[in-house]
């Protein structure tokens, strides 16, 4: 760590909570609806070859499930997905509200610079290009992610409910289909914590301090 | 006292919540929430009952009908009942079978099947779901709870309904709102033949409406109560509504 980096203030208090408890909420949302999975193994309407799947009829791990049965892993799912859902909406309204969202929203004049930070981390070009909070290809990121919770949200409503809320089954291309999307939503998911995991360690270590204490002394202090 | 503010978390701290965190997820894995978490967890179930039954349902609203043409392959449509789970055979059918309808009415009734197929038929094509995530569709023919329920005229205070069998102990708790759905029928004939045992023959519930754990096969009777009554897999922990 460089003494000489200024010290400064990176994340809201409120940010950092919705970080964390969402990472606890979503592990157990994922972990749930495994154990849930675990009851029909397969995509697709009953006498019909199901769709591809890489996990059809495969048994799930018991360490990667909660609930210890279909009732209690229904159970779990459905509690968690309120405070999940909660901290998901006040998170987004803290952005709309701060202003804070211009930092984190892919916008098409994002698309230059996302290019350019590609070339970088490919080695195709020598300098780090300038940036604020966050790279253009962090916010393609931290975009595409609140869109897959979103997706995982109302595909998750669409597979509750398929009878009272229809048109939103309908909107997905069916029950099925819906519990499919809802399914392929987890392995984007988990590859995307993998990767933010893994580029916070190789990239920018002193973003985690900056996540648990609000504070930073790192590569990039400038704000948007 | 420095001008900046010092971190609240030491390097050692990052490490210890490194070690703690990972062995309390490990120690969570398989778990249904133990017995201090689990009577929170079905507490809590009684919520989304209450969102699903007081918000989202509508009594209007029709499950979609599908043609003939998209049912399930028969021997595709799984068949589950409690005796058959147990005992690898169907449960048996009294010999003086009838459906009994009573509890809070002003006239119970004793209906024969025959009594039962005089009635004003409901016919509909629809998807099954199960609670374990598969779905078929299937034809189903009967009367619709809500005219059996005109025959009894419950009492004011009538605000649940007890479906009940002779599959083993089997039996389910409605709301009434779910039950007088327009396609909520006692059904006799599954895809256009008289109902088969797997099916629960001689009646069962059925309903577009609910998960199929919800629709008792086997049928007794059916009453009203002003308690709430439980179910054979409600009471075990699953959602009580199943409300879809």
């Amino acid at each position: 760590m460089d003494p000489e980096r200024p010290l400064v203030k990176r994340h809201h208090g409120l940010v950092r909570a919705a970080h964390w408890l969402n990472a606890i909420f979503l592990a157990g949302m994922i972990a749930s609806g495994l154990q849930i999975y675990l009851a029909f193994a397969h995509f697709g309407p009953r006498g019909y070859p199901y769709f591809p799947n890489p996990l059809n009829g495969q048994p799930i791990p018991k360490w990667a499930r909660l609930g210890g049965w279909l009732a209690g892993g229904l159970n779990w799912h459905f509690a968690l997905a309120w405070p999940f859902v909660l901290t998901g909406l006040i998170y987004l309204a803290f952005l709309a509200l701060t202003g804070e969202w211009r930092s984190l929203l892919f916008r098409p004049r994002d698309v230059g610079p996302a290019v350019q930070m590609q070339l970088y981390y490919l080695r195709l070009r020598k300098d780090h290009p300038a940036q604020g909070k966050h790279n253009a290809l962090q916010k393609s990121a931290y975009t595409f992610i609140v869109l897959l919770g979103m997706l995982s949200a109302l595909t998750g409503f669409a597979i509750y409910k398929p009878v009272q809320l229809a048109w939103l089954t309908s909107l997905f291309g069916g029950y099925e289909l819906a519990r499919y999307w809802h399914f392929w939503a987890v392995w984007i998911f988990v590859g995307f914590t993998l990767l933010h995991i893994a580029l916070v360690f190789l990239v920018d270590p002193a973003s985690l301090r900056a996540m648990i204490t609000g504070w930073y002394r790192g590569r990039f202090p400038s704000h948007d | 006292m420095t001008d900046q503010p010092r971190p609240r978390l030491s390097r050692r701290d990052f490490v210890r919540l490194g070690v703690v965190a990972p062995t309390a997820l490990a120690a969570a894995c398989g778990w249904d929430g133990g017995p201090l978490l689990e009577p929170k967890l079905r507490a809590f179930s009684r919520i989304n009952d209450w969102v699903g039954e007081k918000i989202l349902f509508s009594r209007s609203r029709l499950a979609r009908e599908y043609p003939v043409s998209q049912r399930t392959p028969v021997m595709a449509f799984p068949a589950y009942s409690i005796t058959h789970n147990q005992r690898g055979t169907f449960p048996e059918v009294p010999a003086d079978w009838a459906f009994e309808v009573g509890g809070l009415v002003r006239t119970p009734v004793r209906l024969t099947r025959p009594m039962i197929e005089a009635m004003p038929r409901v016919t509909y094509t629809v998807k099954h779901h199960c609670v374990e995530g598969w779905t078929a569709i299937a034809t189903w023919t009967g009367v619709s709870v809500s005219a059996v329920t005109q025959m009894v005229q419950p009492t004011a205070d009538a605000r649940y309904l007890r479906f009940d069998s002779f599959d083993q102990r089997y039996s389910n708790g409605w709301d009434l709102a779910s039950a007088m759905h327009p396609q909520t029928i006692l059904a006799y004939a599954w895809n256009d033949r008289p109902i088969t045992i797997e099916h629960g023959a001689p009646l069962r519930l059925y309903s577009p409406v609910k998960l199929g754990y919800k629709l008792t096969k086997y049928l007794t009777g059916m009453t009203f109560t002003r308690e709430r009554p439980g179910g054979y897999w409600e009471d075990q922990g699953y959602p009580w509504l199943g409300g879809i």
